[in-house]
Parts: C-alpha cells; structure tokens; sequence
C-alpha cells in the first residue's frame, strides 16, 4: 500500500522556496563581503559603476523634463497686447562660436580622462592592496581637470558673448533655454571636477590601488556621459529651434 | 612593482563610531540614519497637524483668534493650507515609510551590513533636514509661507507681487522641495542599489520580503519622478528670479501688466503632476509591502499570491507614471488626452484590486493575531478600499469636473493617500518598535490608539464626502456666511470636532513610544514569531547587523504553518531538511 505520507522539503509546496540557495538570479552575498577576509576589488567596481548608472537614471530625467519643456514652450504662442494678436515669441538664439571650440575641448578632455581611467585600472593587481607601477599616474587626471575647467570657463565666455548681443537670459524663452541648459550641463560637469579633484587627492595621498581605481572609473564614466550629454544638448540648441 | 597600504574597507565597511557626534548625529550607519530620518517625520507630522487644526477650528470660528497666527486672514489659511500639505506629503508620507524604515530595514532583511553607499546616505538624511528647516523658515520671513498650495501651481507660485506669502516664502518653498528632491534622488540611488547588489547568498529576488520589493519599486518611482519635480522647481526659480517666461503668460497683478510672454500655466501642471502622481505611489507603496508582510505574519499563513503582489506593485508603480493627467480634467486639456488618462487611472484599479483581493485571501481561514501592529494592517486595507473606491470616480471627466474642486477630493486623497499611508507607519512603529529599541510598546495603550484613530478617521473624513457631494468647495478660508451651504454647517463642526478628539489620541502614541522606550517590556529576539531575516538577529541589533555572522537563505519569506513543521513558522536562513505531511 502507497504511503499517504510524502516525504518533502519545507516549502515545496510553496514554489519557490527550494532547501538549497539557488545557484542562479538569487543574492550572492556581496552585502557582507567586508566581512570576509579582503575587499573584493571587482565587487567594489561593479557596485560603484551600478550606482553610477542609477544616479544618471536620475540626472536624464532632469534633463529630459527640459527637454520637453524646451519643445512644449517652442510651439507656444503668446498675447501682443499693442495688436491684441498672439504672436511668436520663439527668437532663434545664434549660438556663439566658441561653444564648438568648447566642445572639442571636452571631447578630447574625454579622451584624457579614459586614458587616467585605464591608468588607474592597470595599477590594480591581482593581490589587494598591491599596486602596479610605482609612478603616480596623475598627469591625465590633471590634464582633464584642466580640460574641463577650460571648457567652464569656455562656457562663461559664451555667455558673456550671448549677453553682449543681445540674448540676455530673459529676452526670449529661447535664450532662457540656453541659459538653462548650458548652466544646468556646467553645474553637473562642476561636479564631475570636483570628483577628478576628489580622485587626485586620493592618488597624491597614495590610497590603495583599488580605492583610486574605483573613484577614477566612475568619475570616468561620469565625465563621458557629461561629455555625451553635452553633445546632445548642442544638437538641440542647434538643429531643435 | 609598488605596495600600497592596504586598508580592508569596500565601499560600505565602517567600524562602529564611538564618539556621539559620529554615532548619533553625522551616522554612517544605516540603522541611525533610519531613526533620525522616522525622529524627523515625526515632527514634521506633529506640525502638519498642529497647521490643520488651526484650519478646522478658523472654518467653523473664523473669528477666533488663533494661538501663533492671532485672527486669520483668508491668505493666512493659504498658506496654513499649503505648509500642511507640503509637510505631510513631502516629510511625513515620503520621509518616514521609505527614508525611515527602509533605511532601518532595507539593508538586514536582505542581510546586507549597511546601505550600498552609506555616506551618501547620511548626505541624504541631512539634505532632507536642511530641507525641512528651510521650509519651515517660510513662516518667520516677511509675508510668511506662500499661498499657492503644497502643488505650486503658476502663475501665482511665479510672482513674488501675487500675494503677501508669494514673496520670500515662496523662494523658501521651492529651495526646500528642490533640496528634498536631491536628497531624495540620492536616496533612490542607495535604495535601488543595495537591492540589486547587496542580497545576501540564497536572496534570490523572489524571495525578498514584500516589504523590500515595495522600498525597492518605490525607489524606482522616486528616481524617476523626482528629478521631474526638481526641473520644474529650477525652471520657477528663474521665472521669479530671472525674468524668464516659462510658466507665466502675459498677465496683469494689481492693475501692472508683468514683464513675462507667452508662459504656460499648463507646463507646470503637466511637469508637477508627472511628479505628483507617482508621488502618491511613493507615499502608499512601501504601506502595502508591510502591510503584506503583516497580514502573512499574524494570519500564520503564506502571503496568498506572492508573485502576484510582486507584479501588482510594478503594475501600478508602471501606471502611475501614465495617469498625470487626471489631476488635470479641470485645466483644459484636450478630450483624447483626458480620456486616455481615465482609462489608464481605472485600470490601476486591476493591480489595486488584486493586491486587496490577496490581503483578504490571507486572511481567510487565517489563525487571526489582532495585535496593534496587524489591527493597523487590517485598518489599511480598510482605508484603502474606502478611499480608493473613490478614485474611479474621480477618474471620469464628467464627474472630476463637477468634483474638483470640492471636499470629495480632499476626503478620497487624505483616506488613501495620507491616512492610510499614515496607518501603515503605525503598523510599522508597532511592528519593528522591539526590534529597534529592545521593548514592547504597551499593548493597552496601542489597542486604544488604535481605536481613536481609526474610528476618527472615518468621522473626519466620510462626512467630507457628502460635504463635496454638497459643492462645499476646498480652499475657501470660511463658509460660515456663504449662503447655499449654510445648512452643512453642522456637519463641518462635527469634522472639526472629529479632528480634536483624533488629534487628541495620537498623543496617547506619542506617549507609547517614548515611555515605551524606557520603560516597556523587554523584547526578545523573534517576539512575533516571524520568519524574515531581522527577527534572526539580536534585538536591538548589533552594528554590522548580524554580529559578523553571514546568514544564508534557504526559503521564501512567509513560511508559515508548514505542515509537519515543529514550529508554525520556519525562518529564511533555516538550513534544515524536514519531513513534513504533504
């Protein structure tokens, strides 16, 4: 006669409650890690670079709210009160010059700062706490932070130029839109240098290897997506209008 | 080949602070910052409370004069109004169900040390208190608090001639909620990161407590909603600061035509109700993860539809983000869009209906324990169910126009958006007060505290409906002398009334707590007998959470009653091969 009792694991019957942690798609640990015996270097990236990508989630929502207003406030017409008619209030703005020398600027700027990227992470060797090349490779880091100054103080002179004919920030919402814009791009990429100082601070205090490597490539990564941020915002000031 | 010192840190490792200042003010440590972010909103309740009470009594006594604010002006209730629905929204209902508990929590039931990166999260906790104080200073500048509603809606939040509160008040409102949404952004990062990288071996995704999915989408919602509200509040700085014509059209303040052309009053709508909407999802959600997580524990039964509760809350965290418009019927937007967005808003009736569907279903046939933390779930879905079978009302142009503007909609919104979600941080406090302080809240007290809540909450809020129903407009600073709704009088004493005697029994919480704190029963480790991972911890726990311990999951979170079982719950991280009856 059939046994009517079954033996089974607890949670069987539930579906998803195997006895056995599951060898795929399930949390691997990485919350204690500090526990064990060292730091796990690709760990420390991984999750650096994943917090990175979320908090630029949040940065592209800023900028596509813009963006929307740009074309919502683009296709408005408004009252002229001395013809009692709505008319067009939308002024395409002449983009200074300088803002394609600028952009070349950060451009290569980004180039340096790949090259300090993969500086760093070649320093990083297999042993933690270990690094490879004795030299301080500081000089693409100081060499972006000079490029990305450079493109700041660029991006002042655009606005002083702008200013100077005419376009003041209020004297059409199009040139509000490249105040706006310009300014909001400027205020973040002032981050993104404050990151590279942060990041030479830690090479010229001669923090671990690992430490440099992970503020280096997420300031890398930052500054890329600055500097394609940037391109975007030229292409709609430019072709958008 | 160069050796470096080598320092055994990751990104979250921190030993623990000894001084106070390190251990108690600037914390790196999860739990801390937990507590200060729940100290904070429960302060912020308290003021928000105290401004609608000063409302309630100036509706039915417009000529008393009131304790701070002497005889209130119609702008003075205006910007009573809005100082209430800024704080209650932004630092009570998003401030402590995510940034309170979710902090405390987030990190131990997934068995993770700490939050994946915990000086952001301290940045967080501190750009949120500055936030709250530079609100707050709205009240002690010239003019006072703005008057255009915690929804800032311009051209009236965009002139600082508009009115006597719309002048530096009005540059402290949006400074505050524009430093809210950066510490809130920052927040979201840490949440959604720490979720997806810092689960402890066997925390497959499906095996998260619904609480942490409910942080986890809520988290979600506020990285993509709040850098929404963050360029809206840029874009109105400068329209009041720089001259720039966003929001603000052609328009005439005090017989002078203004410098501002061709803005759209509309921009800002649609920009603070992309915000706005998915806000009340912010405020709600991480409600229906405890509120999940408590029916399963105290019905001794497996949460009925796990998978299904997963999927609604993405559904609706999905959906959320597709119905701004239905706040929006009133301001003049095309036909198509306005049907469009009263299809999509039923249709989060669908996942709002399973997830009510599954509480009951757990419920049934359930060995029922009616402690204070399960009488406030049970409270929730009441709530829920009663405010939200409103919301298809509401949902329907014809009807939202007719509705709008009057006290139905302030009774559908405060029932499920702000009381309910209230109910569930009183779920919470109870439920987790032993696992953060070591002690029982007293029982007594709670059960009481439970009772002049919920019951109060339905005397306030219910006759509000039939007031709207009754074209009481919201807004207006008195109705005393208007004419039509004279004979409702009664009922909006009785409201006032209500509020008292509500307002009154949450002191008896807030004695609890405290007292409790001292002088409550000791609490053991597993008190309710539940079987997530912070109950396998010592109570209060220890600085790393799991005293260097690493726990491993081998179940789901809502093991109970198993049959065969020797207990009739079986912990996640119990290892252990049972023969049970099938």
């Amino acid at each position: 006669m059939r046994s009517l009792f079954l033996i089974v694991a607890i949670g069987e019957p539930r579906g998803d409650t195997g006895i056995l942690p599951p060898r795929l798609g399930g949390g691997d640990g990485d919350g204690r890690d500090d526990y064990d015996s060292s730091p796990n270097f690709e760990k420390r990236l991984r999750r650096a670079r994943l917090g990175l990508l979320i908090g630029l989630t949040g940065i592209l929502m800023i900028f596509v709210s813009f963006t929307s207003a740009y074309i919502v406030r683009q296709g408005l017409p408004t009252f002229d009160p001395r013809t009692n008619t709505m008319v067009r209030d939308w002024l395409p703005v002449r983009l200074p010059g300088i803002l394609l020398l600028n952009t070349l600027v950060l451009l290569i700027s980004s180039v340096t700062m790949e090259l300090a990227r993969r500086a760093a992470r070649a320093q990083v060797s297999s042993i933690p706490g270990v690094s490879v090349g004795g030299e301080m490779r500081i000089f693409w880091l100081l060499l972006t932070l000079l490029l990305g100054l450079g493109f700041l103080r660029g991006q002042w002179l655009a606005w002083l130029q702008l200013t100077a004919s005419g376009f003041h920030v209020a004297a059409s919402p199009s040139s509000s839109f490249v105040y706006l814009l310009t300014g909001m791009h400027g205020a973040h990429l002032a981050g993104a240098i404050l990151a590279l100082l942060v990041a030479a601070g830690a090479t010229v205090l001669r923090k671990p290897a690992e430490s440099r490597a992970v503020v280096v490539d997420v300031t890398g990564w930052y500054w890329h997506s600055m500097a394609l941020l940037w391109v975007y915002i030229l292409c709609l000031l430019k072709f958008v209008r | 080949m160069a050796t470096g010192d080598f320092v055994a840190h990751s990104a979250h490792a921190h030993a623990a602070p000894q001084s106070f200042i390190r251990k108690w003010v600037f914390s790196l440590d999860h739990k801390v910052i937990g507590l200060q972010y729940y100290f904070l909103a429960l302060t912020a309740v308290f003021v928000g409370m105290f401004l609608s009470l000063l409302m309630r009594i100036h509706l039915i006594w417009p000529n008393v004069s009131l304790p701070l604010f002497g005889e209130m002006k119609p702008e003075t209730y205006l910007s009573l109004l809005t100082m209430h629905g800024t704080i209650m929204v932004f630092f009570v209902l998003t401030t402590a169900p995510q940034g309170g508990f979710g902090n405390y929590f987030l990190p131990i039931q997934i068995g993770a040390a700490d939050m994946a990166f915990p000086v952001l999260n301290m940045l967080s906790f501190w750009i949120t208190f500055v936030a709250f104080m530079v609100l707050l200073a709205a009240f002690v500048v010239t003019g006072g608090p703005p008057l255009h509603g915690w929804t800032g809606y311009a051209p009236l939040s965009a002139l600082p001639s508009a009115g006597p509160g719309q002048g530096p008040g009005a540059d402290l409102w949006i400074t505050s909620i524009a430093l809210f949404c950066i510490g809130a952004l920052l927040s979201a990062l840490n949440f959604i990161t720490t979720t997806l990288d810092m689960r402890v071996k066997g925390m497959s995704m499906m095996r998260m407590p619904l609480t942490c999915w409910a942080w986890f989408i809520t988290a979600i919602l506020g990285l993509l909603a709040f850098g929404v509200l963050f360029a809206a509040g840029i874009l109105l700085l400068l329209d009041r600061n720089v001259g720039t014509s966003f929001f603000v059209p052609l328009v005439i303040v005090n017989g002078q035509i203004t410098a501002h052309r061709g803005g759209s009053p509309l921009l800002w709508q649609h920009l603070f109700w992309f915000f706005g909407h998915p806000e009340v999802y912010i405020a709600i959600l991480p409600a229906m993860g405890l509120c999940s997580q408590l029916v399963s524990v105290f019905s001794r039964k497996p949460i009925f539809g796990y998978k299904a509760m997963v999927y609604a809350m993405l559904s609706i965290g999905i959906l959320g983000f597709m119905v701004w418009g239905h706040h929006m019927f009133m301001s003049g937007i095309s036909p198509y869009t306005a049907f469009a967005m009263s299809v999509m808003t039923m249709a989060i009736g669908v996942p709002s209906a399973i997830k009510t569907f599954n509480w009951l279903g757990t419920l049934w046939h359930g060995k029922i324990r009616f402690t204070p933390p399960m009488l406030f779930a049970i409270g929730f879905v009441s709530l829920f169910v009663s405010g939200g079978i409103s919301g298809p009302f509401l949902a329907q142009p014809v009807l939202d126009i007719y509705l709008h503007e009057s006290y139905f909609v302030i009774a559908h919104f405060h029932l499920i958006m702000g009381v309910a979600s209230i109910f569930g941080i009183f779920a919470a406090t109870y439920y987790w007060f032993p696992k953060m302080f070591g002690r029982m809240m007293n029982e007594s007290l709670a059960r009481w505290h439970f009772w002049f809540t919920f019951i109060g909450t339905y005397t306030i809020f219910m006759p509000m409906h039939y007031y709207g129903m009754a074209a009481g407009l919201r807004r207006y600073s008195q109705s005393t002398e208007v004419a039509y709704i004279h004979n409702l009088l009664p009922l909006q004493k009785f409201i006032t009334y209500a509020a008292f005697v509500t307002i009154a029994g949450q002191f008896i919480f807030l004695f609890n707590l405290f007292w409790s704190m001292r002088h409550g029963e000791r609490a053991s480790d597993n008190p309710w007998e539940a079987t997530t991972l912070e109950w396998t911890t010592t109570t209060p726990p220890p600085h790393d959470n799991f005293a260097g311990h690493t726990p491993v999951v081998y179940h789901g979170p809502y093991e109970y009653s198993v049959p065969g079982a020797p207990r009739d719950y079986v912990m996640q991280t119990d290892p252990a091969k049972i023969a049970t009856v099938a």
